[in-house]
C-alpha cells in the first residue's frame, strides 16, 4: 500500500517499502535533489529538511514515519525568489562547493524560527551537526546573524 | 611521441607567457587559437573555445577548469569579461568538454626543478622544466592550484579576441573602420552613437577569422579583477538547484551502487542469492573485480549490495598499519631518490659541530588521510541505441576520465561524450578516473538504460587514493639565534609515480619533486641545508590530497624550525624572520604582517598558547598564527590569523574563502585525521570515525592579503586553493607546545591532546 506524504505543499503517493529513508524518496522518486546525501548515518547534516517545521535528518527518517508536512530547500525559495535566509547566504557568499549548503540553510532556518536572535553559543549548538568539508563556517555564522538582524528589523 | 611533443611545445609557450609576464599587460601577443570543440547550436555562436554568445546577448563562458568550491569559474569568467566588456549579470559559466583547447599549461610548471621564489633566470628554467617533467598525457586537469596561473593570460586573450572580432563584424556591417568603434556592456558603439548588441553580431563574428593581435588592458583599467565579484554559482548553491554529479536525473534512469574490494585487489567469487529477491533490485552486475546493484532507488541498491556475499582476493601490500609504517621507515635507510636541496655541507657540520652549537634531532610521523569530499564518489552514464556513451561526471580531469572509460568499455573515445557537473568537493580525489570508469562499465552492462552509480560513504572511504603516511628524520644545529645546519630525510610512497603509473603505465624515473615539495623549496637561508627524499614502494593506492607533498612536508619543516627556535632560545616568529628575510622579502613581510594581526609582540592572553608557521607552496607564501586555549571541555582552537601573498589578488573574497577553507582542511586532518588498515582495508568508514572540525570547534579566522610577491614584471600570480593547508598543522602543533610544553611529533593530535569536541 503506497504511503502518502506532503512535500513543499504537494501530496505524493509513494510506492516504496516503508523503511526507505525520506532522503532517498525525495531524491530518487520525487526528483528533489536539493537535499543531499553525505553520510547516511545522521553524522553530517547534508540531508536536513523540515518535518512539521522542525529540522530533521532525512537519511534517518523512514518513509513510514513521515507524520507531517515536509519542506525541502526547494520549498524555501528559488533563485528568482530566494527566502530571506537564502538572500543572506548569497549576500555573504557562503557556499564553496555548495554540497552541504542545503542542509546548512535548512538547519539555520529552523534555528531562526525557534530563536529569532541566536548568539554565537546558540548557533554553535544548533549548527554543530552540519559539517562543511570546505570550511565555510565563518560565513555561515555571519549570514545567520545577518538574517536574524533583518528579521528583527535591524 | 608526436602528441607528447606537441603538448610539450604548447605547454612551453603558455607557461612562459603566463609565468614570465611578457604577455601580461599592454603587450601585443600573436595568439594561436586552438581548434574550437564547441557546437553551440542554433542562435548561439562560439567565437572561440572559451565563450558562447546567444542572440539575446547572454554570454556563456566555457571554463577549462572544474568548479569544486574554489571559485574558479567565477574568476575565470571575470578574466574573460574584463576584456569582453559585458555586464556581470549577462554571464553564465559551463565546464568545457574534454578537448585539446582546454589543456592546463601551468600544471607542467609544478615539476620545475627550481624553487618558485627564486625567480632570476626565468626562461631558461622554464625550458628546463618542460623537458624535465614526466609528461602528463591528459593535461585538462584542475589541480596544483594552477587554474588562474594558466588562465590569467589565456582567458583575457579569449575575451579581448572576441571583442575585437565582434568589432570587426560591426565594422563590416556599418561600413566603417573597426578602429573607430568602441565597446561597452555587450554592445559595439559607432562614432555616431549607433549601437549594435553582441547578440546580433555574434553569428557573423563567428564566421570571421578570430582577431589575434590584441592588447590586454593594464590593471589600472580593470573593473572585474582585484575586487570581490559575486560568485556565479552562488544563487544555485543556496537554493538547491546546482547540479552536482549526484543530482543528474535522466528520463528512465536507474539507481545503482557498486561494491569493490576494500583491500584493493580482485574478487574471487560472489553469491547474490539473498540480494536478488530484495525490494527494488533490478539487476546484479558481475564486474569481475566487484559487483554493481541496479535498482529503482539508491538506498535499495545500497541495502542489496550489502547483502551480496563476496569473497575477495588478498591485497598486494602489507595489510596492517604497523607493517605499512615499518616499510616507510625502512625506506629512510635505503638510498635516497632525491637530494634537491644541498647547500653548504650539512653532513660534515652535523658530524663535527662548531664550538657552542646546540644539536637538535627529531623524528615525525604522519598518517594516511582520506579526502572525504562532502559528495561521495559517483557518476552517471548512458549507452544509447546507437552505441554512443554519454557520461556525467563530477571530475577534475575530463580527457583522462573519457579516455580511461573508452579503454575499459572498448568504446572509442570519439563515441563518448563527457559532461562535467559541479563537484561536491574535489581536493584531488576527483582527479582520479575510477568512479567515472565504473559508471561507464555499469552502463555498458545495461545498454539503453541511463544509470546513476552512487557510492555509499563507506565505499568512498574504503576506495580512496589516500594521502600517504610519511616519516621524517630531522637534524639541525643552532648557534646563537641562528640555524647553521638543517638536514631532512623524508620517506613516503610517491604520489607522482603511482599516479603516472595509473595514467600512462609508466612511472617516471629520476628525482620526485612532489615528494619533497614544502621542505626542499622553502625560502630559508641556512648555510648548511640538505634535503633527501626516500621513496617507499608500496602498492596501497595513494593520490593527490589538497597540497600533496606540502601537506606532510610543511608539518615536518615548520615543526622542526620551531624546535630549532626553542633550542636557540629565540622567539619562533623572530627566528623565522632572521632566516627568511635574506632569502625572500615578500615572505618576510607576510610574517611581519601575521605577527601584527595576532598581536604577537604583546603578552599572550592567560591560559592560551600561540604557534606560528610559514610555508611557500604553489607559488604562494602563507603565514599563519594559531591560538589555542584551555577550557573546561578541553583545548580549544580559539583564533587563527592568516597572511597570504598570491601576487596579484584576482578576487580578494574568493582568496579569503580559500584561505579559511585550506586552514580548516589542514586543522581537521591535524586534530582528527587518520586512516588505519586491517587486512588491507581502511578501518574508518564514515564521519563518526573520520571526524572533521565543525562550527563549534573551528577557530575565528582573520585573513590579510598582501600583493608584494608579484615578481620583476609585476604581473605574477600564485595558486590559492591549496597554499592555506600546509601551515595549519604545524601552526597548531607549535601552539600546543607553547600551551603545554609537550612537542607534538605525530598526528593526529587527538591521540596525545585533549581537545574540546
Ligand atoms: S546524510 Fe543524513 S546526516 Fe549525513
Ligand atoms: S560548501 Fe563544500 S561542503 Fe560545505
Amino acid at each position: 500500500m503506497p504511503y502518502t506524504i506532503t512535500v513543499n505543499g504537494s501530496r505524493h503517493e509513494i510506492d516504496l517499502p516503508g523503511d526507505v529513508p525520506l532522503l532517498w524518496v525525495l531524491r530518487d522518486q520525487l526528483g528533489l535533489t536539493g537535499t543531499k546525501y553525505g553520510c547516511g548515518v545522521g553524522a553530517c547534516g547534508a540531508c536536513t529538511v523540515h518535518l512539521g517545521g522542525e529540522a530533521v535528518r532525512a537519511c534517518q527518517l523512514a518513509l513510514e514515519d513521515v507524520d507531517g508536512p515536509v519542506t525541502t530547500i526547494e520549498g524555501l525559495g528559488t533563485p528568482a525568489a530566494p527566502a530571506p535566509i537564502q538572500q543572506e547566504w548569497i549576500r555573504h557568499q557562503v557556499a564553496q562547493c555548495g554540497y552541504c549548503q542545503s542542509g546548512q540553510i535548512m538547519q539555520a532556518a529552523a534555528l531562526l524560527a525557534e530563536n529569532p536572535a541566536p548568539d554565537d553559543a546558540a548557533i554553535d549548538a544548533a549548527m554543530a551537526g552540519n559539517l562543511c568539508r570546505c570550511g565555510t563556517y565563518s560565513r555561515i555564522r555571519a549570514a545567520i546573524h545577518a538574517a536574524a538582524r533583518r528579521a528583527n528589523g535591524g | 611521441m608526436g602528441r607528447l611533443a606537441k603538448y610539450t611545445r604548447r605547454a612551453f609557450l603558455i607557461t612562459s607567457a603566463a609565468v614570465a609576464g611578457g604577455v601580461a599587460f599592454g603587450v601585443y601577443e600573436s595568439w594561436r587559437v586552438p581548434p574550437n570543440p564547441l557546437r553551440p547550436g542554433e542562435g548561439r555562436a562560439a567565437l572561440n573555445p572559451w565563450l558562447i554568445i546567444a542572440r539575446d546577448g547572454a554570454v556563456t563562458i566555457v571554463t577549462p577548469r572544474a568548479e569544486m568550491g574554489q571559485g574558479t569559474q567565477t574568476t575565470l569568467a571575470a578574466l574573460v569579461a574584463e576584456e569582453l566588456d559585458v555586464a556581470w549579470e549577462a554571464i553564465a559559466t559551463i565546464h568545457g568538454p574534454p578537448a585539446e583547447a582546454y589543456y592546463n599549461g601551468a600544471i607542467m610548471g609544478l615539476g620545475q626543478p627550481f624553487r618558485d621564489y627564486d625567480i632570476r633566470p626565468w626562461r631558461e628554467k622554464i625550458r628546463e622544466a618542460t623537458d624535465f617533467l614526466p609528461k602528463m598525457l591528459s593535461l585538462q586537469v584542475t589541480g596544483g592550484s594552477t587554474s588562474m596561473i594558466d588562465g590569467f593570460a589565456k582567458m583575457r586573450l579569449a575575451g579581448a579576441s572576441a571583442r575585437e572580432t565582434l568589432k570587426l563584424a560591426a565594422a563590416k556591417r556599418l561600413g566603417v573602420p573597426a578602429e573607430t568603434l568602441r565597446t561597452e556592456a555587450g554592445r559595439v558603439i559607432a562614432p555616431d552613437g549607433q549601437a549594435l548588441t553582441y547578440g546580433t553580431l555574434a553569428e557573423e563574428a563567428a564566421k570571421l577569422d578570430p582577431v589575434r593581435d590584441v592588447v590586454l588592458r593594464p590593471p589600472a583599467q580593470w573593473r572585474y579583477l582585484r575586487r570581490p565579484m559575486p560568485r556565479l554559482d552562488m544563487a544555485a548553491k543556496c537554493t538547491g538547484t546546482a547540479t552536482f554529479g549526484a543530482d543528474v536525473t535522466l528520463p528512465g534512469m536507474k539507481f545503482a551502487t557498486v561494491r569493490m574490494n576494500p583491500a584493493r585487489a580482485g574478487m574471487k567469487s560472489f553469491d547474490a542469492g539473498a540480494a536478488e529477491g530484495m525490494a527494488g533490485v533490478e539487476k546484479i552486475v558481475d564486474l569481475g573485480d566487484g559487483i554493481a546493484v541496479i535498482a529503482s532507488n539508491t538506498w535499495l541498491a545500497f541495502r542489496a549490495a550489502e547483502a551480496v556475499e563476496i569473497e575477495w582476493e588478498p591485497p598486494a601490500y602489507p595489510g596492517e598499519t604497523d607493517a605499512l609504517e615499518a616499510e616507510i621507515a625502512a625506506a629512510l635507510d635505503a638510498p635516497a631518490n632525491s637530494h634537491l636541496r644541498d647547500e653548504g655541507n650539512a653532513a660534515r657540520v652535523l658530524e663535527s659541530p662548531p664550538e657552542g652549537a646546540v644539536a637538535v634531532e627529531a623524528e615525525y610521523r604522519l598518517p594516511w588521510l582520506a579526502h572525504a569530499c562532502m559528495e561521495p564518489m559517483n557518476a552517471t552514464a548512458h549507452l544509447d541505441d546507437t552505441g554512443h556513451l554519454t557520461i556525467w561526471s563530477p571530475n577534475q580531469a575530463p580527457v583522462l576520465a573519457r579516455d580511461k572509460a573508452a579503454e575499459a568499455t572498448g568504446i572509442s573515445a570519439d563515441d563518448i561524450t563527457l559532461h562535467t557537473t559541479f563537484l561536491g568537493g574535489g581536493f584531488g580525489r576527483r582527479a582520479e578516473y575510477d568512479f567515472t570508469v565504473l559508471a561507464a562499465r555499469v552502463a555498458a552492462a545495461v545498454p539503453g538504460v541511463p544509470v546513476k552509480v552512487m557510492w555509499s560513504r563507506e565505499e568512498d572511504m574504503a576506495h580512496d587514493f589516500y594521502r600517504p603516511a610519511a616519516v621524517a628524520r630531522m637534524r639541525g644545529l643552532v648557534q646563537g639565534e641562528k640555524a647553521i645546519a638543517l638536514e631532512a630525510r623524508v620517506a613516503a610512497p610517491s604520489v607522482t609515480r603511482q599516479s603516472m603509473q595509473r595514467i600512462s603505465g609508466f612511472a617516471p624515473p629520476g628525482p620526485d619533486k612532489g615528494h619533497v615539495e614544502g621542505i626542499a623549496d622553502q625560502p630559508y637561508a641556512i648555510a648548511n641545508y640538505s634535503v633527501y627524499g626516500h621513496l617507499a614502494d608500496i602498492a596501497l593506492p595513494v593520490g593527490f590530497w589538497r597540497s600533496v607533498g606540502n601537506s606532510f612536508n610543511g608539518f615536518f619543516h615548520e615543526s622542526f624550525i620551531d624546535e630549532l627556535a626553542h633550542a636557540a632560545g629565540a622567539d619562533p616568529l623572530a627566528f623565522r624572520l632572521v632566516h627568511i628575510r635574506p632569502e625572500h622579502a615578500p615572505s618576510a613581510q607576510l610574517l611581519e604582517k601575521v605577527g601584527e594581526m595576532a598581536g604577537w609582540e604583546a603578552a599572550k592572553r592567560p591560559g592560551t598558547g600561540r604557534g606560528v608557521a610559514f610555508t611557500y607552496s604553489f607559488g604562494t607564501p602563507v603565514a599563519q598564527v594559531i591560538e589555542v586555549g584551555e577550557s573546561p571541555g578541553g583545548i580549544r582552537i580559539t583564533r587563527a590569523f592568516i597572511a597570504v601573498d598570491p601576487g596579484i589578488a584576482l578576487d580578494p573574497a574568493i582568496i579569503e574563502a580559500q584561505m579559511e577553507s585550506g586552514l580548516l582542511f589542514g586543522l581537521s586532518a591535524a586534530v582528527f585525521g587518520e586512516i588505519t588498515f586491517a587486512g588491507g582495508a581502511a578501518e574508518q568508514a564514515n564521519f563518526p570515525d573520520y571526524e572533521v572540525l565543525r562550527i563549534h570547534n573551528a577557530p575565528k579566522i582573520a585573513v590579510a592579503i598582501l600583493e608584494n610577491n608579484r615578481g620583476p614584471g609585476g604581473s605574477r600570480i600564485g595558486g590559492i586553493g591549496e597554499p592555506g593547508t600546509p601551515p595549519a598543522a604545524p601552526a597548531l602543533a607549535n601552539a600546543l607546545f607553547d600551551l603545554t610544553g609537550k612537542r607534538p611529533r605525530r598526528l593526529p593530535l587527538m591521540r596525545d591532546f585533549d581537545f574540546f569536541l
